[in-house]
């Protein structure tokens, strides 16, 4: 071979080594730090895995919010109105974060279905609501709609 | 009052300026004729002017307090003070869409003005393609974005308020820092889109677009770093890079902008990396609108995200879409007529900025896919899912050490070839330095890890070997002094420039590594540790400010019994919209800072408060500081400005006002450019 063409060869060889090793450890890494959603319709049918970082959100049930006294454990209740979660946290939460409020939570499920959140987010804008539970809350006002609607079906 | 309108009307001239500037001067290029290229300044003069007066307007709206206009009645509120009125005519999507087109004015007519001793051809074609950007946009403002919309005749009597996020000092400069440095990317496109129209990609391209791309850089590099900064003091929790969506979308320009202009050096010193040249400043400007597309779509969710409205990020994905796909079809027509010359070894400063690029490059890809991954899969209705922090520190730490052990290498190499046994031997002090003055810097702070040895010592040896060189340089015969004088502006740029990224990449690792966040619960009187320093809870108690109500407290900091330093940090109530804000209170400090901000009411006398220490971490933005200065510094180089004297005569035509330079001018000055440049 061409000693010009050999030397081109052997930098595009150690080119495409180089990228592959690149995307390799870049999907790996992806791999490992995906976080999926998972509403609490979705988290009560044990569709969420527990013990895998996820996010979850909801609106922030009415009343929930139970605060330790003593410490910065506080526990509350995320709903998409149809079934809820128990959220437990530690630490500050985000000035925004009020009952009635949507939020999003990144944690771990615990084997008792509890959500241990290592991050509560709630948005700059008091009228902001996270698109996940928006659409979390329509799936289930929507799911809600159809079994009240085989409810009355069966009614009649 | 009528003058509104006006303003609407100026832009809608200025759009119609914009059109005559993209066809007319290209026209007269391609054909040749010297009347239609003669028009290239006057109009773009004529649209900075109108778009300048548009601009003016809406201040003028804003500072009188018209809420009649509907723009004024969303961000801003008489309550508000004056200066942060006038930062509400950037604080939301029309008006800051406005304040980016100004600045595209402002750097064509900049462009028009720094040109003279520039090819007539290659003027008019520059200012045409900035003339087709600045349509674009202008048709995106006049189509969708019109800031001067009225509410009539129900004139609110108040306006809403400007997000108290953004009632803050940073916020009155960031945003236009940082369009400097998007929009200024802008000319570097336009430079090379001329170069592919014309064909004559040579090292007198490279040396024109260069410190238009520098000065873009330096821009960038401050805004980047402002928002950083803002984002630490005051969302109020101590964090200075989330890897949020919104924070890449200003990084990625500046990676690939970085790599730009190092690439353009190589280019203009040794005539080779053209068509890689290229490709980066097309790039560049196509991050710089996906940015721009990403903030201002409301694809993203964001204190930056005002308005999502669908028509506006249609109009701006087609806006990307045409400028990518037609730059790249003018680039797959021209690029492969490049031919190059030059040879360099597989042992050179050619070969490892080929690597500083390959970096940057593999940076911007990874900050690209862990950014947009997410959202493709959302628009594809595949999944919601976001990609955490540790994705990016996984993957971009070791790239940047990587970068920055390469850096220090290539700093001693030389153009054309260089000998490994003596670039080995040259290497051995400064890295026997080096690793001492980490491991003292290690011992310093206590602990050993591995991922802040490996940080320290990257910064530690892009400094050292940066300071070595310029020692090395400086030797002479006559003296020190002398040898330091002798060394050009462009050289003591490029030091500035790679000891501001060594003492960013030392603030960043040392306070990752090192720094200390404690939440804890404290009632009045109680003491808190937080490394060596004790913070007390003296008091709290309430204010008025000027729309808002504060809740502050009240601690001493003490170091070993002493107090250093006494914070009142806050948690505001604002009147309108009611929306609560924390604002934290920082003692800053050149080695360290102590952050204290109030969380939430846990009990009737209990508060959640967060205390951290954090070290070097004004480093972090003192360095980026230094970057954008040596950027500045290696600008006002001699050989930008020397030339320009030189010409500046026969710049002049005697017979009219005209600030066209005569084709015979011109011709001369071309050659003279290139044969000095590859000299």
């Amino acid at each position: 071979m061409h000693p010009i063409r050999k030397k081109r060869l052997t930098i595009v060889l150690f080119l495409l080594a180089g990228l592959a090793v690149a995307v390799g450890l870049t999907t790996y890494a992806l791999r490992q730090n995906i976080n999926l959603f998972y509403d609490p319709t979705q988290i009560a049918a044990g569709e969420a895995p527990a013990d895998v970082r996820i996010r979850a959100g909801g609106m922030v049930e009415e009343g929930s919010v139970l605060r330790d006294t003593e410490s910065l454990k506080v526990a509350f209740k995320v709903t998409d109105f149809t079934e809820s979660v128990t959220v437990e946290y530690v630490g500050i939460l985000p000035d925004l974060f009020a009952e009635g409020q949507g939020i999003v939570a990144m944690g771990r499920l615990n084997s008792e279905g509890v959500f241990v959140a290592d991050q509560v987010l709630a948005k700059h804008d008091e009228n902001y609501m996270p698109p996940e539970v928006a659409d979390a809350l329509a799936k289930a006002s929507e799911s809600r709609d159809i079994a009240a609607e085989a409810t009355k079906t069966l009614a009649n | 009052m009528m003058y509104p309108e006006l303003g609407q009307f100026a832009l809608i001239l200025a759009l119609l300026l914009a059109v005559l500037l993209s066809v007319v001067p290209l026209v007269g290029s391609v054909t040749g004729r010297d009347s239609l290229q003669a028009f290239a300044r006057p109009l773009t003069a004529g649209m900075f002017v109108f778009v300048a007066v548009a601009f003016g307007i809406l201040t003028y709206a804003f500072m009188i307090d018209d809420f009649s206009v509907a723009y004024v009645a969303n961000n801003s509120n008489s309550l508000l003070p004056w200066y942060y009125k006038f930062s509400a005519v950037w604080g939301g999507h029309e008006g800051s869409l406005l304040l980016w087109i100004l600045m595209l004015a402002g750097w064509t007519l900049a462009v028009a003005v720094f040109s003279q001793r520039l090819p007539t051809v290659m003027v008019s074609q520059v200012l045409s393609v900035l003339g087709i950007v600045c349509v674009g946009f202008l048709l995106f403002i006049v189509v969708t974005s019109n800031p001067f919309e009225r509410i009539l005749p129900n004139i609110p009597a108040d306006g809403a308020d400007l997000n108290p996020l953004l009632q803050d000092f940073g916020l009155i400069i960031h945003p236009p820092m940082l369009y400097m440095g998007y929009v200024g990317f802008s000319v570097a496109f336009a430079f090379a889109i001329a170069a592919l129209i014309s064909g004559r990609l040579d090292a007198a391209w490279a040396r024109w677009s260069r410190p238009w791309t520098t000065v873009a850089w330096a821009f960038l590099t401050i805004g980047v770093a402002l928002g950083s900064w803002w984002a630490y003091y005051e969302l109020g929790w101590g964090g200075w890079w989330f890897w949020d969506p919104v924070e890449n979308a200003s990084l990625l320009p500046w990676l690939s902008g970085t790599a730009l202009m190092h690439s353009l050096a190589v280019t203009e010193k040794r005539g080779v990396f053209k068509s890689w040249t290229v490709l980066l400043a097309i790039v560049t400007f196509a991050l710089s609108l996906l940015g721009t597309f990403l903030v201002r779509s409301g694809v993203l969710t964001s204190v930056h995200a005002f308005a999502s409205d669908p028509e506006r990020g249609t109009f701006l994905l087609v806006l990307l879409a045409i400028t990518v796909i037609g730059s790249l079809i003018l680039y797959a027509i021209r690029a492969p007529t490049v031919h190059v010359r030059a040879r360099y070894g597989s042992m050179s400063r050619e070969i490892f900025l080929l690597l500083n690029n390959v970096m940057l490059v593999s940076a911007t890809l990874l900050v690209a896919v862990g950014t947009l991954y997410p959202l493709v899969l959302d628009s594809l209705d595949m999944g919601k899912l976001s990609i955490g922090e540790p994705f990016f520190n996984l993957t971009f730490t070791p790239l940047a050490i990587a970068a920055g052990l390469l850096m220090g290498v290539g700093i001693f190499s030389r153009w054309k070839k260089t000998d490994a046994g003596w670039l080995a031997r040259k290497l051995l002090w400064p890295l026997a330095l080096s690793i001492l003055i980490s491991a003292a810097a290690i011992v310093g702070y206590g602990e050993f890890k591995m991922m802040a040895f490996l940080g320290i010592f990257t910064a530690v040896w892009v400094a050292v070997a940066t300071c070595w060189d310029l020692l090395d340089k400086s030797n002479s015969r006559k003296g020190r002094m002398h040898g330091l004088k002798r060394q050009s502006r462009s050289y003591y740029g490029m030091v500035l420039g790679h000891l501001g990224l060594a003492m960013t990449i030392a603030g960043a690792t040392v306070v990752s590594n090192y720094g200390i966040e404690r939440d804890v619960r404290m009632e009045q009187g109680d003491v808190a540790t937080v490394g060596d320093y004790q913070f007390v809870f003296t008091d709290i108690g309430q204010r008025q400010g000027a729309n808002f109500t504060a809740q502050y407290g009240g601690f001493d900091v003490l170091l070993d019994g002493r107090k250093v330093a006494e914070l009142h940090p806050e948690k505001r109530q604002y009147s309108a919209g009611m929306s609560v804000m924390t604002e934290a209170d920082i003692d800053a400090g050149f080695t360290r800072d102590i952050f204290v901000a109030i969380g939430e009411r846990i009990s009737d006398n209990a508060w959640a408060i967060r205390l951290q220490y954090k070290p070097l971490i004004r480093w972090l933005w003192l360095g980026a500081f230094i970057m954008a200065l040596g950027g500045f510094l290696a600008v006002s180089d001699k050989r930008y400005r020397i030339r320009e004297r030189a010409t500046e005569p026969k710049a002049k035509p005697a017979d009219s006002g005209s600030l066209v330079a005569n084709p015979v001018m011109a011709s001369v000055t071309t050659p003279v450019i290139t044969s000095e440049a590859r000299s």
